[in-house]
Formats: C-alpha cells, sequence, structure tokens
C-alpha cells in the first residue's frame, strides 16, 4: 500500500427534498493512495457511525464503472478531476496529501436532491419510455445474421449505446441540458436499419419528454461531452438534431 | 415430507419443451389484462420476464431497489453471451451446448432445464438484435464470435467487453416501452422485505419505499423473484455493492426451498486485493483468456519484476496441466489452479498471491498479422508493438483501461496481476421445470434460481440462462399457474395476511433499529465474508465447516445484540437497508456450511479438501451425491434436506477432464 493522505472534505449535507442543504466540513486522515474515492467516503461514514452521526448519504452500486449509479460533483466536476472515469473508479492517488475537496450532488432543477448527494434521476427513465427502443415484442424476431449491418454503423451504434446513463452531462452544463443522454440513445437506434421505421416518431417523443423534464437547451459549450465518463460524443447531438429536423419538416 | 416434483415433461430429451409449449395451458388475452404480476428485481431476467409478460397483456407490476431498472448488476457483465448458432461452421449444435453446459457444470444439472436453455439460446441473440443491441461484428456486417472456457467452439456473442450492458440496455428500453404504455407500472427504489401467502400461494409483497421509508403492500397472482446472486456473503465479490440474497432469503422462510446454497463460482481472472479497505472486487473478463497467457515464476519465492524473467524460467500451468484447453479450462479449475500455485509459493506481486496474465505474446501475434494485412515485409518491433497494442485495445480497450484506473499500472506494458474472486452462485431457490419454487405461485428466475449451472457455470451462460428465463421460458410456464388463476379476482391488501405480514416486517425493522450496538453493519459483514472465504470458498473440509457453524451462530448473536444503525427508520437510511441483507446473509452463510458440510465429494466449484483425486482434482461421488440438495427452514438453524435425485438418461456420466 502506498502513501497516506490527510484530506479536508467539504460536502453537502441535505436531509431531504424539502429542507435547505448546507457545506459541512470534515477531516479524514490516513487514505491510501489504492482507495477509491467511494471507499474514501466509506471510511468517513464508518467513523461518523461510530461517533453518532448520520453517514453521507450517496449513490453507488457497481463499483467498477458501468451501473451509472455513482453522482459526485467533485472539486466543481462531475466525477472529479479525471477524464473517462466515474466516481468509483477516481482513486485517491489523483489527490494531493492536505487538499481540501467539495463534494455536491448533481445540479440541476429536472434532478431533485433526495438526500445528501443522492438525487432522482428518474427523468431519464421516462424520457427512454417515451421513444428509446424498438418496437419489437419477444418473439417477433427473425435470424440475427439476417440483417448485415455496416461494421462502422455498428461500432458507432455501440459507441452512443455505451451510455451508462448517470447524468453527468447534465451536470455538467450550465443549461442543465439533457441533450448528450437523449442523443446517445437516438444516435444509436438512428445507425441501426432496426431503429429506421420509427426514427422520426422517437427523435421527435424523446426530446418532447427531455423538454417536459425541465432540462435545459444546448449551452454547445461541449462541457458534457468532456465530461462523460464513457466518452459520449458530442456528434450524437447534431445527429439527433438533424434526426429531430427531418422528422418535424416531414409531419404530416 | 414434502415431495418435491420437478415436473419434467415426459418424451425424448430434445422432443420435451416443444411437447411442453403445444400442449401447457393458455390464458385468453382477455382474461391476461385482469392478471397480476409482481415482478422483483430488473436486471436481465427480471427486465426480460416484465417487458415480455406485459407484452403478452398481463398487468405487470416491477420492483427495484436501483434508482433506475437501468442499473441492475447484469449491467456490469463484461465478456458475452452463448448461444448454439452455429455461425462459425465449427461443429456447434443445440446438443453441444447443453452437452458442455452439464459437463461444465460437473454432471450436477438438470438434464432436461439445460437442454431447453440450449434449444432457446439462438433465439436470444436475435430478439437482441431486434432490439437494436450492437453486438461485435465483422467487416461483412455478420456477428462476430469468441471462445470461452470450458468449450472448443466459438460461440460467444459480444460487444466489446460490455456486452452485460448492452442487453440489460435492450431488455430496460423493452420494458420502458411497456412502462411507456402503461403495461408496467415502475417501483424503484423500493425493496421487497417479504412475500405474502394466503393459503398456501403467492399473492404479493412487502415493499419498503427506500426514499420515504413507508412500507407497502402489492398483491400479484403471481411473484417472480429475479433477484441475482448472494456472492456478496462473502463481503468481497465482483457483485455490486446492493446486491443481495434478501428477498430469495425471505421466500425461503416462507416456504421456497433453497438448493444447493454451497455451489459458490469463484473466478480466476480478477484484479486481487489491495488493502483493507477494499469495498469490492473487480472482474478481468474471461475473454482475456482468449489471448493471454498465465504463468507464475518456476522459482519459488521469485522477486524478480515479470519483465525481467526469461521465458524458460516461467511455468505456464494451465497449458502444462490441461494441454487440452490450455488457459481455456473452466473457471473452477483455473481457479484451483492458481490457489495451489499461489498456496505453493509461487504466487506474485506484493501480496504473493496473485498470478500473472500475460498479453506480450498476444501483442507480437496480432502485430505480425497487421503487418501481413498492410504488406508490411520487415516490421521494426516498435511497428509491432503499435500495431499489436491496437488490436489488443479495441477487443479488450474497456478492461485495460479498468485494470489501470485501479492499479495504477499498465496492462499493455506489464502482465496483469490476478487472482481467484467471488462471483457467481449456481445455487439458489429450487424451481421446477417450469421456473416455480416449492411455494405456488412464486417463481425464481435467472441468478436467483438453482436449475442450469450445476456445480459450475460456463462463462457466457449467465447472461444466455437470465435472458432464456424471462423472454422464452416464463411466458409459456407460467400459463400453467394463471390458467387456473383466472376466477381469482385481484385480492384487497387490506386483508390479515398482508396487514400482519407488513407488521412483522415493521417489527423486525424497528427491533434492528432499536439494537443501538456500538458497531457499524460493515463490521459484522466483513468477519462473515472472512469465516465464508477462509471455510467455505475455494476449499472446505469437515473440521473447517463445522467450526465455521459455530462461529457464525455466534456471530449472529453478537449482530442483533450489538448492530448500530444511525439515522431514522423513515427517511432514506442505506445502513438499515444493509443491516437487513447483512442479518440474512447471517443466515444464509449457516446454511451453505452446512450443504457444504453434508456434500462428502468434491464437484464443480465445491471442493472438499477430504476428496481429491492425486493430482488434485474434484473427486465426486455419483453413487451417493448425484441430486440437488433441496433445504426446507424450519427454525433458526434448523434445515431439513430434501434430495432430488438426478438422473442422466442423455448423457453418460464421466470424470470430468480436460487435459
Amino acid at each position: 500500500m502506498e502513501g497516506n493522505l490527510n484530506l479536508t472534505l467539504k460536502i453537502w449535507r441535505q436531509k431531504n427534498t424539502q429542507t435547505a442543504g448546507k457545506f459541512e466540513t470534515y477531516q479524514v486522515s490516513g487514505i491510501s493512495t489504492d482507495m477509491s474515492f467511494l471507499e474514501m467516503i466509506d471510511v468517513l461514514n464508518n467513523r461518523l457511525i461510530e461517533e453518532g452521526d448520520d453517514p453521507v448519504a450517496f449513490d453507488h452500486d457497481c463499483r467498477e464503472g458501468i451501473c451509472g449509479m455513482c453522482s459526485m460533483y467533485i472539486n466543481g466536476r462531475p466525477h472529479g478531476p479525471n477524464r473517462g472515469v466515474t466516481t468509483c473508479q477516481l482513486h485517491m492517488r489523483s489527490f494531493k496529501d492536505g487538499e481540501t475537496i467539495t463534494v455536491e450532488p448533481w445540479r440541476a432543477s429536472a434532478f431533485p436532491v433526495i438526500k445528501d448527494l443522492v438525487v432522482n434521476r428518474s427523468a431519464f427513465d421516462r424520457i427512454i419510455a417515451a421513444g428509446g427502443f424498438i418496437s419489437v415484442n419477444t418473439g417477433n424476431a427473425q435470424d440475427a445474421n439476417s440483417l448485415p449491418i455496416n461494421k462502422d454503423n455498428a461500432d458507432d451504434a455501440f459507441a452512443a449505446a455505451a451510455c451508462i446513463g448517470c447524468g453527468a452531462c447534465v451536470a455538467a452544463c450550465k443549461n442543465a441540458s439533457a441533450m448528450l443522454f437523449t442523443s446517445a440513445k437516438i444516435s444509436q437506434l438512428a445507425l441501426l436499419p432496426q431503429g429506421q421505421i420509427e426514427a422520426a416518431t422517437r427523435a421527435q417523443a424523446m426530446v418532447a419528454q427531455m423538454d417536459e423534464e425541465g432540462f435545459g437547451a444546448c449551452s454547445n459549450t461541449g462541457a458534457c461531452e468532456a465530461e462523460c465518463p464513457k466518452g459520449i460524443s458530442i456528434e450524437n447531438i447534431a445527429r439527433m438534431n438533424r434526426e429531430y429536423f427531418s422528422a418535424t419538416f416531414s409531419s404530416k | 415430507m414434502t415431495k418435491i416434483d420437478a415436473k419434467i415433461p415426459d418424451g425424448n430429451l430434445a422432443e420435451k419443451w416443444t411437447k411442453f409449449k403445444s400442449s401447457v395451458p393458455l390464458v385468453n388475452p382477455s382474461n391476461k389484462r385482469s392478471l397480476e404480476i409482481i415482478v422483483v428485481g430488473s436486471g436481465l431476467a427480471g427486465a426480460s420476464a416484465a417487458a415480455s409478460l406485459a407484452e403478452l397483456g398481463y398487468k405487470v407490476k416491477v420492483f427495484c431497489f436501483q434508482d433506475s431498472p437501468r442499473r441492475a448488476h447484469s449491467i456490469a457483465a463484461q465478456g458475452g453471451i452463448n448461444a448454439a448458432k452455429n455461425y462459425q461452421n465449427d461443429g456447434d449444435s443445440v446438443y453441444r451446448l447443453f452437452y458442455d453446459t452439464i459437463k461444465g457444470g460437473d454432471y450436477r444439472a438438470r438434464e432436461a432445464n439445460v437442454h431447453r436453455l440450449a434449444e432457446v439460446s439462438g433465439s436470444i441473440i436475435d430478439q437482441c438484435v431486434a432490439q437494436g443491441v450492437p453486438f461485435a461484428r465483422e467487416y461483412g456486417g455478420l456477428l462476430s464470435n469468441r471462445s470461452f472456457g470450458g468449450t472448443q467452439v466459438q460461440r460467444t456473442f459480444y460487444a466489446a467487453g460490455q456486452t452485460g450492458q448492452q442487453l440489460l440496455l435492450g431488455a430496460y428500453s423493452a420494458l420502458q416501452r411497456q412502462v411507456g404504455m402503461g403495461n408496467v407500472e415502475l417501483f424503484t427504489r423500493h425493496e421487497m422485505l417479504d412475500v405474502v401467502t394466503i393459503d398456501g400461494k403467492a399473492r404479493g409483497i412487502i415493499a419498503r419505499d427506500s426514499v420515504s421509508g413507508a412500507l407497502e403492500r402489492h398483491f400479484g397472482h403471481a411473484v417472480l423473484l429475479c433477484t441475482g446472486g448472494y456472492g456478496n456473503v462473502f463481503y468481497l465479490s465482483t457483485n455490486a455493492m446492493g446486491s443481495n440474497v434478501t428477498a430469495a432469503w425471505k421466500a425461503h422462510k416462507k416456504g421456497a426451498f433453497f438448493a444447493n446454497p454451497c455451489y459458490t463460482q469463484i473466478h480466476p481472472t480478477c484484479i486481487p486485493v489491495s488493502g483493507d479497505h477494499q469495498s469490492k472486487l473487480t472482474l478481468m473478463s474471461e475473454s482475456l483468456r482468449n489471448d493471454g497467457r498465465i504463468w507464475v515464476p518456476k522459482k519459488e519465492n521469485d522477486t524478480r519484476k515479470a519483465n525481467e524473467i526469461p521465458e524458460d524460467e516461467r511455468d505456464y500451468y494451465l497449458e502444462r496441466r490441461y494441454p487440452a484447453f490450455g488457459n481455456l479450462v473452466p473457471r473452477d479449475i483455473a481457479s484451483r489452479a492458481a490457489k495451489e500455485r499461489c498456496d505453493a509459493g509461487f504466487g506474485v506481486g506484493s501480496s504473493k498471491m496473485a498470478v500473472y496474465l500475460d498479453y506480450a505474446a498476444a501483442i507480437i501475434r496480432y502485430g505480425k498479422g497487421e503487418a501481413n494485412k498492410h504488406n508490411m515485409h520487415s516490421p521494426t518491433d516498435e511497428e509491432i508493438q503499435s500495431m499489436g497494442k491496437a488490436v489488443v485495445k479495441e477487443k479488450y480497450g474497456n478492461l485495460f483501461d479498468m485494470y489501470k484506473q485501479i492499479t495504477g499500472e499498465d496492462p499493455y506494458e506489464v502482465p496483469m496481476r490476478i487472482y481467484p474472486a467471488v462471483h457467481y452462485t449456481m445455487g439458489g431457490l429450487w424451481v421446477d421445470y417450469n421456473l416455480m419454487t416449492t411455494v405456488p405461485g412464486l417463481y425464481a428466475l435467472g441468478e436467483a434460481n438453482f436449475s442450469d449451472h450445476g456445480a459450475n457455470r460456463l462463462g457466457a451462460s449467465a447472461l444466455m440462462q437470465g435472458l432464456a428465463d424471462g423472454y422464452f421460458v416464463i411466458p409459456y410456464t407460467i400459463g400453467a399457474y394463471l390458467a387456473a388463476e383466472i376466477r381469482t379476482p385481484s385480492m384487497s391488501t387490506d386483508s390479515e395476511d398482508f396487514v400482519n405480514a407488513e407488521k412483522a416486517v415493521r417489527d423486525r425493522l424497528e427491533t434492528l433499529m432499536n439494537i443501538k450496538g456500538s458497531k457499524p453493519v460493515d463490521y459484522f459483514h466483513k468477519r462473515l465474508g472472512k469465516i465464508m472465504w477462509d471455510e467455505c470458498g475455494m476449499a472446505r473440509s469437515e473440521k473447517g465447516l463445522k467450526a465455521s457453524i459455530k462461529e457464525i451462530q455466534a456471530l449472529q448473536k453478537e449482530f442483533w445484540s450489538d448492530v448500530k444503525i444511525p439515522g431514522e427508520i423513515n427517511n432514506l437510511n442505506p445502513e438499515l437497508e444493509k443491516a437487513g441483507r447483512v442479518a440474512d446473509f447471517l443466515e444464509l452463510g449457516e446454511l451453505m456450511c452446512i450443504d457444504a458440510l453434508d456434500r462428502n465429494e468434491s464437484c464443480g466449484g465445491h471442493f472438499r479438501t477430504e476428496f481429491q483425486t492425486e493430482d488434485g482434482e474434484a473427486l465426486r461421488d455419483d453413487d451417493k451425491y448425484a441430486y440437488v440438495a433441496a433445504w426446507e427452514y424450519e427454525k433458526q438453524s434448523i434445515f431439513k434436506l430434501h434430495k432430488e435425485e438426478l438422473k442422466y438418461e442423455n448423457i453418460k456420466i464421466a470424470q470430468r477432464s480436460y487435459k
């Protein structure tokens, strides 16, 4: 095990959606550089429990960067200082001894805070429910190899489908826009022949739901792409806009 | 004694499922609309079942403890999904997938279920492609395959190292489509805390809304548990932090038998433990064994760096011991072989509890291949390295990145250090051919049941089974039960049975909160995990198991008198949720040891040190132990064994050999 760190943590504490929150300051010491950021919070929480305090609530599950549950805004950046990683894959070797680290929840009116660092991201589920699918019932399918797909398109569709739905793109955007999330699903399906049939209705329905949830307009700053832990490309937004406008102009 | 009846249809193995489908009672569309089904868990099994049943017209409610159904731990499955498509023309068939699975499971799985699994495997791939799952493809636009352990064909379909994610997002999309259409009602951040039975049949659940802490009663004509496995009983595993046995354990205490609880899969290629702070372990996909070579130094306690050890001083022990399958032996065998080398003093890394997984040879092989492809006649070593690394990156890039993130080492330059870790549980709720537990109306799907993998699961078969159960099995088999339920109206949840069930759940939560002891939940979980790993992990013995049962019983008492849970009962309280789960793990751990003690043989993932061949392979006892151990809960620490005899009518049962 490598060096140990002593750190000052300023963490957002908020009892529930209705109550106002504020920052609390905590000291942690003897943090191994091999720990993940969440394991460092575990250490703090077990100490808080032993001291009779309420531990910091935060979302986390797989701790291997794929479930999209962890969602900390660290030193002003979603998932912290490193590119291409979620909070659970951020390790303490990225921090210096004596550093002060500020931890907040995702900030967006469409993601209300539930408690401390936990926010409600069910708006994303509703955007998918509005059209993020191909309407094929179980049993409808033909043989998988009866539909050859150009490898480049398949690879691009996969790259868009790699979105983990964490919401970092919304948290990074000054307008709290969900364009990157929504466009990733629209792109994935638009790039595949199976997705063509419903492409127009899909783009319109998902964009309408996105607006209804209260997400803002695209800020065109590219912060979403820069902060996305899965490197989802902003080109997806351009593709979504093309799909959306062509759907709007050709609608009956 | 309750007789357990697996309800396996008559007839030839290959015709059982076809005949069953043609003769199972049906529910007409208008009756489906008034039948309610509860699905607990939203992973591959749960999401696919819920979507498919809603498409058929049933009224479905889905519950998951995460904030979205898309987070279920199926999302983390890496390597791939098997299907007997034979697209590679390499001799695959339904029978061969069936045979490989039975053999891989060390002849402890039920023939009829496994054959059905192999039969429907192809339809799964068709369905997923139709949903827009972006599987890896070749330049001709057709689907690509790779190999996994325990097979000699290429039947694994994949999407980089994120196959589980893509399959789950496909099933999630299908589920959300039904949510949008109003056919499925979704309850996220809800944890099932009991099954409600009325007149012996499952009729609903008690769930806790994690945000408000409120307890809710929900009625269903049938309840499906798709709640995954229980690997977290070991504290450290590759499971997600929230993965738990609670739903299955509550069902067990309400009468559902628990089958083969000791069958645990220890996955050979995981990132080794780095310290006491560790909260979970991370898998490095089995697909890496396609191209990587596993080795340790030939010299005991060798302290040189990997790159300083010359080729002839390396022991590629899997290739040495198992030349026919080499690095692609099944998981249980690869894990034990790694443990054997480390225990003998040949381990590497600072802990000496690791072996190397080396990509140097693969990088050169791929680099030379690329040079040929590009007509480069005398490429430099640098060019070969750079082109080889690019190919490896395309195939396994996300895994290599993950390794680097966690360890701080670059696996393109130095071999990865790996060690076995708890990954999957073959045991689970006992189910019949219809996937119904011993409680009528209560079903278990996916990893939550025991049915298809025997004593060891082959790689890329968990995704196959979860989706088979959800898309193609339960939509048919549930008809056998619900056809007789069409006259049962939706029941009020104000009945005594529901009220009492809710009260019992509330009492237990209050008891936990009121202990006000001195130790956090994790303290007990870690201690349980250590007992389980040391004595009920990769090697088990009569002496160790007997001592463990006593230790676990003592730990249960300590937990219920000294656990400290902060916060409030009526608010988001992750510690309270965890405490309930660990309380259940403490009971399950005891049963696992009891089961391991009962099974006086070694098979698959269950290795009793007293029962091994001269060269250290698992020694089965087919005369005495060719049965499924189905345990009935009687009272605290008292479980009654029921045996389902396994009959092999189509496969000649043999000593498993991968040499």
